[in-house]
Parts: structure tokens; C-alpha cells; sequence
């Protein structure tokens, strides 16, 4: 089974491996958030959205979505 | 600020045209208005983009039409943002770029963009101080020589830098082009009309493929990420990071959606508001507005100048200044009741979209929402509905899908009161005591959650996922709050006024025509017999049609006892939405469906006060 971002544990840096396509795709490569990026999982809502930073950026991703992410857990 | 100006750039600069339009362009929250005040000075002209909620503010600047475009993250057609600011940027003269100093890697996308667009480009890297006190260090002059346009570090809100930017307005130039782009671009743009719609051709979108009559050629992806591997190379080489404290905002940010400190956070801010809104606005300012001012002063004096000219028995004196006349319960409920709530309602919510806490408030939303088939964005309409409901449906268009768009414009029809409608609300329960509001309270919510998750499983495909940037919370600035809170409220007043004109005198026909006893009589069954309440009630209902707030103010006069008070606000909070909300509503989703969701909100308002009825009947209240 493919590890996805959320599976991240909180505090936990990852590397994007694999997005989505679509509009989806070309919003998180405008957000930095192309295959090689390095996040780090700052916040999980239970059952719900992810919180993510990328420098001093945060970005929140519905659990659907951050479940079709792949990433490997630095 | 000690920097050199290159002169090597990649291309002319721009003579000054006079009257050429100065584009303001950049990501959200970026500090874009702050300059545009700057540039432009009192004179602003806010207007609504046609057919869509989104504020264009146009204003001059010496010879410039100056115009501030909503915030995007990229030129293209994904949304109502980023299509009217498309719209502007192809029409631009010059595109002055803001940008977040403490998030290039972010905004740099758009800015390299524009550069590829072949606009002549100036730069404003905003925010230089928050990017300081993060540990960045910013290399201007590279940054500029990479781009090919000039740079300018500035932190706006202190006006530091600005007196810089305006002298480099007239020496904007088109930056530096993707080199593998370049050739394609040129031959594009002969046909296309502009090297930036041969751009927008290349990257796929939507209308620009349309406009020339092409299909698209798949290579957006291709072309954005080499955009993003060039913005990931320029941060590296231009920013050096050293430490940095946390700020208390992220601390505060961090809180905010953290679930065991968000929810008790957000529940303050809801009983905030609704103190605000309910208790302040609602009972003390109308008190006086509605109460001394309207009913004291203005409606004796406008009844005594009318009877000059009019018997106040004659229809035409009934019509302007009768119980339902134009120049009295018009003006007075306009003026007197919703003009202070409106106000209060949109100063809240202004200080809320300002302060940066809204997109947090849709991360804590989210699951909740996906359980009626929505996402976290859609807290937005959801909590201007209870302002007006009508501008709430316009805002659904930032939703994701059609569907969803559906389910937020019924849900809001449904079962979120308007701030008008709140206001009477409130006044009629609040002497009945805690049990009746919370009684009150989970009818309405279960209602929304079971016609919100029916609706979820029987239309067909999924909510689209939350994917938000969560911008930094920072403290409004009271100018920028002001106005827009004066902007808003009056456009609304603008629209609602003539709607209310209509309805009073649709009623005042009805009322002379004697008609309105028919109507009662014929609906009694339904009144009396299944909702228990007086005959006269039917009034409330003919008037909810009209307006919902009109409704529920018709039960003030009615001597109810707490049950039927009770059963009678259930029944007009779920009761059809107003003239104004049908006229949006069908105008977003169709007529047809217009009609069904009219129909299906009116047998539910009534299913459900019934029920209501018979259970108050059961536990004995």
C-alpha cells in the first residue's frame, strides 16, 4: 500500500512523490506543492483536513484529497 | 533602502500612455489594497465584476486608471477570481505584482506568469519587515535580474518603499520569457493577438482555447512545472533563511485549528457575533432606530404630510402611508430595522474575512460539511446567509461542483435565517427562556443535517476537498473594515429598497382589495387545524412570500401562547425564501428547479411545524 500524506504523523517532515491530476494538480504546483516538495504535517483535524507547511505557508487539504497524495516520510 | 537599479533588463520600458490602465495583481492577503489606497487616494469606484460577487475597485493615479483585481495564485479560468482577473490583466497597461516577501515560493508562480504574458511588469516585494523578523534574507537585485523587471522591497502598511514603487512605474518592462517558451510564443501571439492570450493558449485555458477557436494541447502540466522548478531555483539563489522566532499569530493560527483549542475558540467568536448582531443590533440600536426614530418621529410626521394630500382612508392614501404603505412600513423596515442589522452583520463579518480567521473556521468545518455533501469552503455562504441570504447564493459559486452549488443554495433557502429574519427571531423567543431556543435551535439544525444528507446520497458524484491556503492572522486594519462595511450595506440597501417597494404594495393591493381574508380563509385548514395557531397567522406566511423577516414580524401581534410562538418560528424560519432569494435562485440554478426547491421548502416548513405542533403537544409544553 502506497504511504499517503495522511498518513503522516503531526510534526513529521515527508517528500511529495504522486498528485492528482486535473485543476487539483495545477493548483498545488502553483501552491510549491509539485512531486519533490518537502512539507511538513503541522496539524490533523480528526477524520478531517490535514494542515500542512511549506516554509511559512500553510495549506489545508480536505482528507479525501491528502489520501490520493503520495508521499515518503523524511 | 539602499539598491541598484539593473538596466540590462530582458525588455523596453514602457512610455507613458496617458490614460493606460495600471492592473494591481497578486496572490490573497497580500497587502494589494494597501498600495491601491496609496496610489489612489479617496477616490475609489467598488463595483461588482458583471455576474459575479467579485469587487473590481477602480480608482486614478496621475495619468493611470488604477485597477485593484481580486487576490489569484495564477492567471487562468478556475474560478469567478480568477476569471475577472484574467478579464482585467489582458486588458492591462502596465501589471504592478504584489508579493508576500515571507511567501515567494507561493507568489513568485504568478509573477513569472505575468513575466511569460509579456506584460510590462513592476514588482512591489511586500512585507520585507514580517520577512525579517521570519529570518529571511532577500537578494532585490538578483531577484530583479532574474525577472527582468524592476523590484522594489516595500511594507505597505507603514507606507515604506511606496514613494520607490511610484517612480518605477514608468519604467515597467516585460520580464524575462521561459527560454523553451519563447519561440512558440512568437509565433502564437500573431495570430492570437497578444504574446499573454498566446500564453494562456499554451497553458489550456478555457476561454482563451475558445476565443481562437482551438483545442487544447495538453501541455499545461508540462509548462507549470517548469514554472515551479524556476521559482523553486530563483527562492533558493535569492533567499537566505536564518532562524527566526514564531510569531504569536502563527501560535495564535496554529490554535485556531487545532480541534481542542478551535472548537472552544470558535464558539466564542459564534457567541461573539451573536451577541453583536442579536442582542446589540437587533434589540438596543433597533430599539432606538426602529422604535424612537421610525415609529416616534418619522412615521407620525410622514401620516400627518400624506393625510395633507390624501384621506388616509382613500386607496391611494392607504397605499403610501397605510399599515403597509410605501413611505411607512417600507421606510421604516428598510431604515429602521434591517439598515442597523445588515450593518452590524457585514461589520462582523469584514472583521472576521480580515483578521484571516475564515479559512481556519472552513478547516474545522470540513468534515462536518462533508456529511451534507459539502466542504469547508462552503462556511462562507453558510455564515453570510445569516446576513442575507440572497448574497449568499450568489457566493456559492466559489463551491467546487454543480452539485454542491444545489445543496448550499437549498440548505440556505432552507434553513438559515437571514440577519433580519434573526432579529425578530430572537426578540419573539428570547422571553419564552433557554428550553425554547434550544428546542428552536436542533429542529432547525436536524433539518439541515437530514435534508442536507438526503440530498448528498441521492444526487449523483462526491464533494470536491478542501484545498485552501491558510493566510496569517493578523488584526484588521479599522479603515479598510469601514469600508467595506459601508460599500456592502449599501448595495444591499440599494437592492433590497425597490424589492420591498414591490412587496409592500403587492400586500397593500392585496389589503385594499380585500383579499387577504379570502387568503386566510382558504388556508385555514392548514393554519389552524394542522399548525394549531390563530387564522390571522396566514397573514405572517402571505408576507413571509414577500420577505421571510416580514413574516416573522407579522407574529408579533398575534397574542401566541410559547407553543405556538414556538411551532409558528419553526414554520417561517423553513418557510420559502424570500422575492429577492427566488429571483437569484433561479437565476443560478434554473427555473425548474427554482420552482422545486420552492415547493419543496414550502411543504417542508409546514411537514415539519406540524410535527413540531403535535410533539409540544406530547411532552406537554
Amino acid at each position: 500500500m502506497p504511504f499517503t500524506l495522511d498518513m503522516l504523523p503531526v510534526g513529521r517532515h515527508g517528500r511529495i512523490t504522486g498528485l492528482p491530476g486535473g485543476v487539483v494538480r495545477s493548483q498545488a504546483i502553483r501552491f510549491g506543492l509539485a512531486e519533490g516538495a518537502s512539507i511538513l504535517l503541522y496539524e490533523r483535524i480528526p477524520r478531517g483536513p490535514v494542515v500542512i507547511r511549506r516554509g511559512l505557508q500553510e495549506i489545508a487539504i480536505g482528507r479525501a484529497l491528502a489520501r490520493s497524495i503520495t508521499v515518503d516520510s523524511e | 533602502m539602499d539598491r541598484k537599479r539593473t538596466c540590462h533588463g530582458a525588455g523596453r520600458p514602457v512610455s507613458l500612455v496617458a490614460g493606460a490602465r495600471l492592473v494591481l495583481a497578486g496572490n490573497p492577503n497580500v497587502g494589494k489594497s494597501v498600495v491601491f489606497n496609496h496610489l489612489t487616494g479617496n477616490y475609489v469606484d467598488v463595483s461588482n465584476y458583471p455576474g459575479t460577487t467579485v469587487e473590481v475597485l477602480r480608482g486614478r493615479y496621475q495619468s493611470w486608471e488604477v485597477v485593484d483585481t481580486p487576490g489569484i495564485y495564477g492567471v487562468s479560468s478556475f474560478n469567478d477570481e480568477e476569471r475577472v482577473a484574467r478579464e482585467v490583466i489582458l486588458d492591462a497597461g502596465v501589471v504592478l505584482n504584489v508579493v508576500n516577501a515571507t511567501h515567494l515560493e507561493r507568489d513568485l508562480f504568478l509573477t513569472l506568469q505575468l513575466a511569460d504574458m509579456g506584460i510590462p511588469l513592476v514588482v512591489a516585494l511586500n512585507m520585507m519587515d514580517e520577512a525579517a523578523r521570519a529570518g529571511q534574507h532577500i537578494d532585490v537585485a538578483a531577484l530583479e535580474e532574474a525577472i527582468g523587471v524592476p523590484v522594489v522591497p516595500t511594507v505597505a502598511v507603514t507606507g515604506q518603499g511606496l514613494a520607490e514603487l511610484e517612480q518605477v512605474i514608468a519604467a515597467a518592462r516585460p520580464g524575462r520569457v521561459a527560454p523553451q517558451l519563447q519561440e512558440q510564443l512568437e509565433t502564437l501571439s500573431k495570430t492570437a493577438g497578444s504574446r499573454a492570450r498566446a500564453l494562456l493558449i499554451l497553458e489550456d485555458d478555457a476561454p482563451a482555447l475558445e476565443a481562437a477557436g482551438l483545442a487544447p494541447g495538453g501541455r499545461r502540466d508540462e509548462i507549470y512545472l517548469e514554472r515551479r522548478e524556476r521559482v523553486d531555483r530563483l527562492v533558493s539563489a535569492c533567499v537566505t533563511r536564518s532562524g527566526g522566532g514564531r510569531s504569536f499569530s502563527a501560535r495564535l493560527g496554529r490554535l485556531a485549528v487545532n480541534p481542542l483549542t478551535g472548537l472552544p475558540l470558535l464558539t466564542a467568536v459564534i457567541v461573539a457575533a451573536y451577541y453583536a448582531i442579536g442582542v446589540l443590533a437587533a434589540q438596543t440600536v433597533v430599539d432606538f432606530t426602529e422604535g424612537t426614530l421610525m415609529e416616534g418621529y418619522y412615521v407620525p410626521w410622514i401620516q400627518e404630510l400624506v393625510g395633507r394630500f390624501f384621506s388616509e382612508t382613500s386607496a391611494l392614501g392607504a397605499l403610501l402611508a397605510g399599515e403597509f404603505g410605501l413611505l411607512t412600513m417600507t421606510v421604516t423596515y428598510l431604515l429602521g430595522l434591517l439598515l442597523p442589522l445588515v450593518a452590524g452583520f457585514y461589520l462582523i463579518m469584514a472583521i472576521l474575512e480580515d483578521s484571516g480567521y475564515l479559512p481556519r473556521v472552513a478547516v474545522l468545518a470540513d468534515r462536518a460539511l462533508n456529511t451534507v455533501g459539502l466542504n469547508g469552503r462552503a462556511v462562507i455562504p453558510m455564515i453570510l446567509g445569516f446576513g442575507c441570504v440572497t448574497v449568499a447564493t450568489i457566493t456559492t459559486r466559489l463551491l467546487g461542483s454543480r452539485r454542491e452549488r444545489t445543496i448550499a443554495v437549498f440548505l440556505l433557502a432552507l434553513a438559515i435565517p437571514c440577519s433580519a429574519q434573526l432579529g425578530v427571531i430572537a426578540g419573539l423567543i428570547a422571553p419564552l427562556g433557554a428550553r425554547y431556543l434550544v428546542f428552536y435551535l436542533l429542529t432547525v439544525l436536524v433539518v439541515f443535517t437530514v435534508v442536507g444528507t438526503a440530498l448528498h446520497r441521492v444526487l449523483p458524484g462526491r464533494p470536491t476537498d478542501l484545498f485552501i491556503d491558510l493566510p496569517p492572522l493578523r488584526l484588521p486594519r479599522p479603515g479598510n473594515i469601514g469600508v467595506k462595511t459601508f460599500n456592502r450595506t449599501w448595495a444591499f440597501i440599494r437592492e433590497a429598497g425597490p424589492l420591498f417597494a414591490y412587496g409592500s404594495l403587492a400586500i397593500g393591493v392585496l389589503d385594499l382589495a380585500g383579499l387577504l381574508a379570502t387568503i386566510q380563509a382558504a388556508v385555514a385548514p392548514i393554519t389552524t387545524g394542522w399548525l394549531g395557531l390563530p387564522p390571522q397567522t396566514a397573514n405572517a406566511f402571505i408576507m413571509g412570500v414577500v420577505r421571510r423577516d416580514f413574516g416573522a414580524a407579522g407574529l408579533y401581534d398575534l397574542a401566541l401562547s410559547p407553543g405556538q410562538t414556538l411551532t409558528a418560528l419553526i414554520t417561517i424560519t423553513l418557510f420559502v425564501p424570500c422575492i429577492a432569494s427566488m429571483l437569484i435562485i433561479s437565476k443560478e440554478q434554473g427555473k425548474r428547479q427554482g420552482a422545486v426547491m420552492w415547493a419543496a421548502a414550502f411543504s417542508i416548513a409546514f411537514v415539519v411545524g406540524g410535527v413540531v405542533k403535535h410533539v409540544l403537544a406530547l411532552v406537554g409544553w
